[in-house]
Formats: C-alpha cells, sequence, structure tokens
C-alpha cells in the first residue's frame, strides 16, 4: 500500500475509534522490524492530542496465521495487564480486516527513554538507579497476578517444555554445523535441574532492559508482549539479570542497575510470595543458554535465507558472549 | 598463510581504520549502526586469523588428554560434545571444567574480548 494510502485508513480508523478524534498527525515510522513494524502519530482531538503507537504486522500482513494469532493475542494480553493494574501501555482499538491496514493494534504511547546505555550512565537517571531493582519486582508481581482464566488463550510452555525447545533448536543450529562444548556442558547440567511445574502464572517473556520505559523518576511502562505466555513466574526475574543485559555493569546483576536482592524485595512486598533464589539461578542459566542458541539462530538465517545484512551474521557470533556468561555461571569463577 | 606484505591481517586493519574513522562519521541512522557491525566483524576475523593456529594448537593438545586418543580438533570436538550429551563425564570434572572455560575465553577473545565476561574470566576485571 502507499503511504499516503496507508496514512488515510489510519486516520479513518483513527476517528472511528476515538472517542472525539477528528484526525490523525505526526505520522512516523520507528522501527522497520522483520516481525513488527511500529508507527508513532497523534490523534488530534478538539483540544489536545492523544499520544499513540501503532504495532503490525510488516506491511500489515502476518507471515502465517499462527504471527497473525500472535499479534492478536499480544494486544489481548497487554490490555488485560493493563486493566489488572500491570504497568502496561492502555490498547486503544484493535484493527479490523475493514480498516486496510492488515493485522495490528493500536496503543498508548508512553513518554520515556529505552535504551539502557542512557539508564545505566546518564545523569539524567542517577536518582532513580538505586531503585529500579525493586521496582522491577514490584512490576512484575502484578503480571504474575493475573488471573489464568483470564490469559487461557495463550499457550503454556512448562520448565521441561523451554528445555525441550531450546535443545531442538541448538540441534538445528549448531549439531548440523559445529556443536558447542560449552553449551552441550550446560544444557547436560540443567537437564538435572529443571524445575517442578508448580506455580503456573502468566509470563511476560522477554522483560529486560531494551523493552521497558524509563523515565527520571523510575521503571513506567513494560512493552514488547509478544512472546508472554503460561509458564514459571520466575523466568521473568531471571531473565533480566542475564549478563547480555547489564550492558557492561556485571557487577549489577539486575539490568546493570540492581542487586538480586533488591528486586526478590520488591516482588514480595507486592506479591506477598517468597522467591527462591535457586530457581530464579537455574532460569538466569537457562536464558544464557537459550540467548546463545539464538543468536547462532540468527546466521542460521541469514545463511540459508535471501533475507542478507551484516547484522544477523554477525550477531552469530555472539553465541560466544553467552559461552563465557555459562563459564562463570557454571564453572566456580566469581559470580554475581 | 601466503608469505607476502600486506598480510591478511595488515590489510583488514585498513579497512577497520577506513570504515571507524572516514565511513561511519559521515553515515547515518540505520547505515551507521550496520557499518559499525561490519567494523566489529572485521576487527573479529583479524583476530580469527592471527589467534586461530596457536588456539587450534591448545585445544588439539587439551582435547587429547581429555579424550586420551589423537585425531583433528573438529572430530575431537564433536567427540566431546557427544560424550558429555551421553552423560559420560561427571560435570564436576577439574580438566573437562579448564577445557570448556578455555575454549570460552578463546571464542570471546576472538568475536569480543570487550565483552565484560571476557575481562572476568581472564582476570582482568
Amino acid at each position: 500500500m502507499a503511504d499516503g494510502e496507508f496514512e488515510s485508513a489510519l486516520n479513518a480508523a483513527a476517528i472511528k475509534y476515538i472517542d472525539g478524534a477528528t484526525g490523525i498527525a505526526g505520522l512516523q515510522r520507528l522501527t522497520a522490524g522483520a516481525s513488527q513494524e511500529t508507527w508513532a502519530f497523534d490523534a488530534q482531538t478538539g483540544e489536545s492530542a492523544i499520544p499513540l503507537i501503532l504495532r503490525r504486522s510488516p506491511g500489515g500482513v502476518p507471515e502465517s496465521e499462527a504471527k497473525a494469532a500472535t499479534q492478536r493475542n499480544e494486544a489481548r494480553v497487554i490490555q488485560i495487564c493493563f486493566e489488572h493494574g500491570v504497568k502496561a501501555p492502555e490498547v486503544m482499538f484493535s484493527l479490523k480486516p475493514e480498516d486496510g491496514l492488515g493485522v495490528g493494534y493500536v496503543m498508548a504511547r508512553i513518554d520515556g527513554e529505552t535504551l539502557a546505555p542512557r539508564i545505566l550512565r546518564d545523569d539524567t537517571y542517577a536518582d532513580a538507579r538505586p531503585k529500579l531493582a525493586g521496582q522491577c519486582g514490584e512490576i512484575l508481581a502484578p503480571i504474575h497476578a493475573v488471573p489464568r482464566e483470564k490469559v487461557d488463550f495463550l499457550e503454556e510452555i512448562t520448565p521441561q517444555d523451554h528445555w525441550q525447545n531450546t535443545w531442538e533448536a541448538y540441534e538445528k543450529y549448531f549439531l548440523e554445523w559445529s556443536p558447542s562444548p560449552v553449551f552441550d556442558y550446560a544444557f547436560a547440567w540443567l537437564k538435572e535441574r529443571v524445575p517442578a511445574r508448580d506455580r503456573v502464572t502468566l509470563v511476560h517473556g522477554d522483560f529486560r532492559n531494551g523493552n521497558l520505559i524509563y523515565g527520571p523518576e523510575g521503571v513506567r511502562a513494560v512493552l514488547d508482549w509478544e512472546i508472554a505466555h503460561i509458564g514459571d513466574p520466575m523466568e521473568d526475574l531471571a531473565w533480566i539479570c542475564v549478563n547480555s543485559w547489564r550492558f557492561g555493569n556485571i557487577d549489577r546483576p539486575v539490568g546493570g542497575f540492581g542487586e538480586r536482592e533488591q528486586m526478590f524485595e520488591g516482588y514480595e512486598r507486592a506479591s506477598g510470595i517468597k522467591v527462591d533464589p535457586d530457581r530464579v539461578k537455574y532460569w538466569e542459566i537457562f536464558g544464557s543458554l537459550r540467548w546463545g542458541v539464538t543468536c547462532r539462530g540468527m546466521a542460521f538465517t541469514h545463511l540459508t535465507g535471501h533475507d542478507r545484512s551484516v547484522e544477523r551474521p554477525a550477531i552469530g557470533r555472539r553465541s560466544s558472549e553467552c559461552e563465557a556468561d555459562l563459564m562463570i555461571l557454571l564453572g566456580g569463577a566469581d559470580a554475581s | 598463510m601466503r608469505p607476502d606484505r600486506p598480510t591478511a591481517e595488515e590489510l583488514l586493519e585498513a579497512v577497520e581504520e577506513f570504515l571507524r574513522e572516514r565511513a561511519i562519521p559521515e553515515l547515518q541512522g540505520q547505515s551507521s549502526f550496520h557499518a559499525r557491525v561490519a567494523a566489529n566483524v572485521v576487527g573479529a576475523v583479524r583476530r580469527e586469523i592471527a589467534e586461530s593456529a596457536p588456539i587450534e594448537a591448545d585445544q588439539h593438545r587439551r582435547l587429547l588428554a581429555l579424550l586420551k586418543h589423537d585425531g583433528d580438533v573438529e572430530t575431537l570436538n564433536r567427540e566431546l560434545c557427544e560424550q558429555i550429551r551421553a552423560g559420560q563425564w561427571d560435570l564436576a570434572d577439574a580438566d573437562l571444567l579448564y577445557h570448556l572455560r578455555q575454549v570460552a575465553i578463546e571464542n570471546l577473545g576472538v568475536d569480543n574480548p570487550r565483552y565484560s565476561a571476557y575481562k572476568r574470566l581472564t582476570g582482568q576485571g
């Protein structure tokens, strides 16, 4: 669809779905991701402008019915979380086929910073930094308290499924090329320690720097609900501790800004549920392994597909960052 | 490697310098980002050329000691991975852990020695 057609279709949709909207302004493309397109714009009403974000499949056309379902589920999860007091953006409307915009949804645009190096080093966030780990715990508690029946349209991924899925990715991306003895070791170590399926809740699935919006006062909102699922809530407390998201601040395990104990305290205060640090550690090790396998998967996509770029094969070599992280976690080096 | 100057390393060094000092400052947005990725890739390839022979020799020596028979590094590595997978190794084995740690250091030393875990594993930070 031509840009002009796209803009007028979005204009019409905004008028149709948003009370008092007379049109849109300031349409700007933010990202052109392979899986999602993100646009910023304002809906104009009589006296003010409502800042909004459109997320849709690339060109509005999902790759498959499964991707379309993911996109629809994402909007539903965000809205349900918003209604249950989670710091998530309010979903204003989902696109319908007759809107001519494809599959996607429009949500509130929350002002703030997502770039981790700025959060970790700029003076603007100096006062917030010591509070961020606690806030992360507080924000996760209501996500894990969303009633199961409200999100029963999401798939459950048990701890055993996670191990198996990542193993199958490893078989595909490594075993046919070159296996990593570090990853094989980590798989063997984790296999003996897969946690029991006991507390089962909504899991954000990608709770880390890059998907959180910060202001000078702290965390404002959680974004990117694409891989939200049902599973072990401790996955979320661990993923933000994976060294890949500490951006150089290796000695501050939570996102490069805080201590695990601060996050656990915030979580326990808000949820009334005690955190088992060993289980979080399991998921952190698992997270490093999974990210390492995912990195190689990106190179695999590059080498076996048609979508060529310098970024994907380069990310493939980042799996060695995860090998080093795993050897710190498993090999008895000083870990933090 | 070809016994000639400029060497492959010297050529890659020149490409990396060009990208960092000339091209990147003139580029914007996505292209600037991709040029930085490209410069990092050139750096990794340069280190791989410089370090792969001693790394391979050392890995070969360690694998020989662990598996107690000879072979090329690729085959021996595959065999070690299969043994770990099959549960044939005590995961607390100190020699095994030493080898894995060295592999991690060797790979990351080529790919991205600026990453925080590299300094931690090599005792520099």
